[in-house]
């Protein structure tokens, strides 16, 4: 695979000597506008990577924060084809932050992972991460992804002994996203001694950065997780301060996208910090 | 070694495949443990102790083997084939889902895990649960639509009389798909000490060919009281699909067998034509939920849609992969029976034959009473009475406009 934005992001980070903030959105939440606001605005306010969340009506792996946010961005009639247009418009503006698609196999599936693959790459998406197609299926839908120029980002968790992470890692382009603790998204049991030497782990095995993900909400602990990081992976406290912005009807209201974009500024303070004092 | 080309019963593949259907897609985090399954249920499948230990409890426990009972005063009554009965309702517990709860949770004590959870929809399957973890003596916790906690309460308060904790979901329709995206967010919290003791045949590979083993008690013992009875192997087999745990444990040991009609019975609800039903396999589309490739009930963009069905237990968009794939290849028959006729025909074994059957069966038997007639007197069929209506006498009353 030639270089890619997420390639030449986390190179440029690394560069500055810092790690990478990695932001997740769900698209369409709270609605398809709004969604499109918070996307546009989120490299200013100090993302470097955008994952966008594609909704989906069984979230498995996603703890009440998400699964709200996706029952939210459903309820406003989010579609794939209206992320793929999120992408297209955000890009017309920004052509250097990697945007990275994340969620389930299902709604990838139904649309022919291979048209999906082409689909997503013209749209302006850099890389994907689908939590439920594990190494063995690579078949399906990592290899036609490589193969159509867009990264396949493979989740590595405490349970990825030494024995399985070659097969994890394998196929594994642009980052590895290692889930810092067994369990759901927008857990609190963050252990940032662990982390660093489940890092260290991850590192003896691969070249490739090593993003951190499940439960990092403030900046303190960007900043912890930052220092043997090259990610810091943010979700669920960006979609619960969405839902914390809303009115009583439910609806965006003009302090919205500030919510999310002043958390990001934040969290941004805290890797440019990881490796400092 | 026989090819699958010749026998329609070596399923599935290594990698856990029935054709297209099946598979093993899960979190990164439940891969290894989902390894571990397969290698002890491998491990289980080749000691003899182990097979010996069902088989003791089966019969001591359950009760089994369940009678083969020929239906007289429905046959009479349908005026067509003669009709038998699989009476797995008379199991311990009312349902067949005993017979997969044993074998799981003596592979989960072989495993060393110490904490059993489950999903339930109509709360059978979680009755059956709690019963063999209080007979283990393991802590249970079962989880549990809040729709199914609300329509199925006499199970609700059996469950938590043999010590289990009921956790209510509300997330989306409240209904088992719900309940079982919940069982898995619990799981990959707690990896290491706990087993998911799934219900039906489906999910990751090897759940559906391990809960199908465990169920094929049912079709095994069939062939033999059958044989025993008329001598011969009956002409049809029906019995209700939901995820289609009963059904699988009926067909199996029958699928080689051609001259064997078989017949799965999905919930139709209000209709096919609007959402308000569970025909995954005649209304639904090929996709992956809960860890494999089935036939689902899903919109143009691959969400998953809730459905309807008066019965709690056949209330799941999806289905087992090997169903999926048995239609397919054409081997069974998938036809809809509406709430109505469900309705309908537990009214009449109830009144023909005194026996109360739970409404999943009571679709099976809907299919029964339009196929009896098209038969000659001289054949034979076969439905799996697979559960008691105990649990739906409620229900049905309030449908029925019953003060109770």
């Amino acid at each position: 695979m030639t270089e890619t934005r997420i390639d030449r992001r986390f190179k440029a980070c690394a560069d500055q000597g810092r790690p990478a903030l990695v932001t997740f959105i769900t698209a369409g939440d709270p609605d398809l506008e709004t969604s499109q606001a918070i996307l546009n605005a989120l490299p200013a306010a100090g993302a470097d990577v955008i994952e966008l969340g594609m909704p989906f009506s069984d979230p498995m792996a996603e703890g009440i924060p998400i699964q709200l946010a996706t029952q939210r961005a459903l309820a406003a009639g989010q579609t794939m084809e209206k992320t793929f247009q999120m992408v297209r418009r955000f890009r017309e503006t920004d052509q250097d932050t990697p945007i990275i698609l994340m969620g389930y196999y299902n709604p990838i599936y139904i649309r022919d992972p291979k048209k999906f693959v082409v689909d997503a790459r013209e749209a302006g998406v850099d890389g994907l991460i689908v939590v439920d197609i594990p190494p063995e299926a690579d078949d399906e839908l990592c290899i036609p992804a490589l193969e159509a120029g867009v990264n396949f980002i493979r989740l590595a968790t405490p349970t990825t002994d030494d024995k399985r992470l070659p097969a994890v890692l394998a196929n594994t382009s642009g980052f590895v996203y290692y889930v810092s603790v067994t369990g759901i998204t927008g857990s609190s049991n963050l252990n940032a001694t662990n982390v660093s030497s489940a890092v260290a782990r991850i590192k003896s095995h691969t070249d490739l950065p090593v993003a951190v993900g499940f439960g990092v909400k403030t900046a303190d602990d960007a900043a912890a997780i930052g220092k043997n990081a090259d990610g810091v992976v943010v979700g669920s406290v960006l979609v619960s301060a969405i839902r914390d912005s809303l009115d009583d009807a439910g609806k965006a209201t003009d302090k919205t996208v500030a919510a999310v974009t002043d958390l990001v500024a934040s969290l941004a303070g805290g890797v440019a910090r990881a490796r400092g004092v | 070694m026989t090819s699958l080309a010749n026998s329609m019963r070596n399923g599935p593949d290594e990698r856990g495949h029935f054709g297209i259907f099946g598979g093993r897609y899960v979190a990164e985090t439940l891969m290894p443990l989902i390894l571990d399954l397969e290698q002890a249920y491998k491990d289980a499948k080749a000691d003899p102790a182990f097979a010996a230990e069902i088989e003791h409890l089966n019969k001591h426990y359950t009760g089994r083997p369940s009678p083969l009972y020929f239906a007289e005063r429905l046959t009479e009554h349908l005026g067509g084939a003669k009709i038998y009965f699989k009476r797995d309702e008379l199991n311990h517990t009312g349902s067949h889902k005993i017979n997969n709860c044993l074998g799981q949770i003596l592979l989960a004590k072989r495993m060393g895990k110490t904490r059993i959870i489950a999903e339930t929809g109509a709360g059978q399957h979680g009755v059956a649960t709690a019963t063999v973890c209080a007979r283990f003596g393991l802590p249970c916790v079962v989880y549990m639509g809040a729709t199914d906690v609300e329509r199925q309460k006499p199970n609700v308060f059996r469950m938590k009389l043999l010590g289990a904790e009921i956790v209510p979901v509300t997330a989306g329709a409240g209904t088992l798909k719900d309940a079982m995206n919940e069982a898995l967010r619990d799981w990959v919290t707690n990896v290491d000490d706990t087993y998911y003791l799934i219900g039906t045949a489906a999910g990751p590979h090897p759940y559906p060919e391990m809960v199908r083993d465990f169920q094929s008690v049912i079709g095994a013992e069939t062939r033999e009281q059958m044989l025993e009875a008329e001598g011969r192997l009956p002409d049809a087999l029906v019995a209700a699909v939901g995820g289609g745990s009963n059904a699988i444990g009926l067909f199996h040991p029958f699928l080689d067998d051609e001259n064997v009609k078989i017949y799965g019975v999905e919930a139709g609800g209000r209709g096919l034509d609007g959402e308000e039903h569970c025909a995954s396999l005649t209304a639904g589309k090929p996709g992956v939920l809960h860890g494999n490739r089935t036939y689902l009930l899903q919109d143009d963009d691959g969400q998953i849609l809730e459905g309807h069905s008066i019965s709690a237990g056949l209330d799941y968009p999806g289905i087992g992969p090997e169903h999926s794939w048995l239609k397919e290849i054409g081997r069974v028959n998938y036809v809809p029976i509406m709430d109505d006729e469900a309705l309908a025909a537990f009214q009449m074994l109830t009144k023909v034959e005194g026996i109360i059957p739970a409404l999943e069966p009571a679709h099976a038997l809907g299919h029964v009473i339009k196929l009896a007639p098209t038969m000659s007197k001289d054949q034979i069929i076969v439905m799996n009475l697979c559960g008691r209506g105990d649990k739906d006498v409620f229900t049905v009353g309030n449908m029925l406009g019953f003060d109770l």
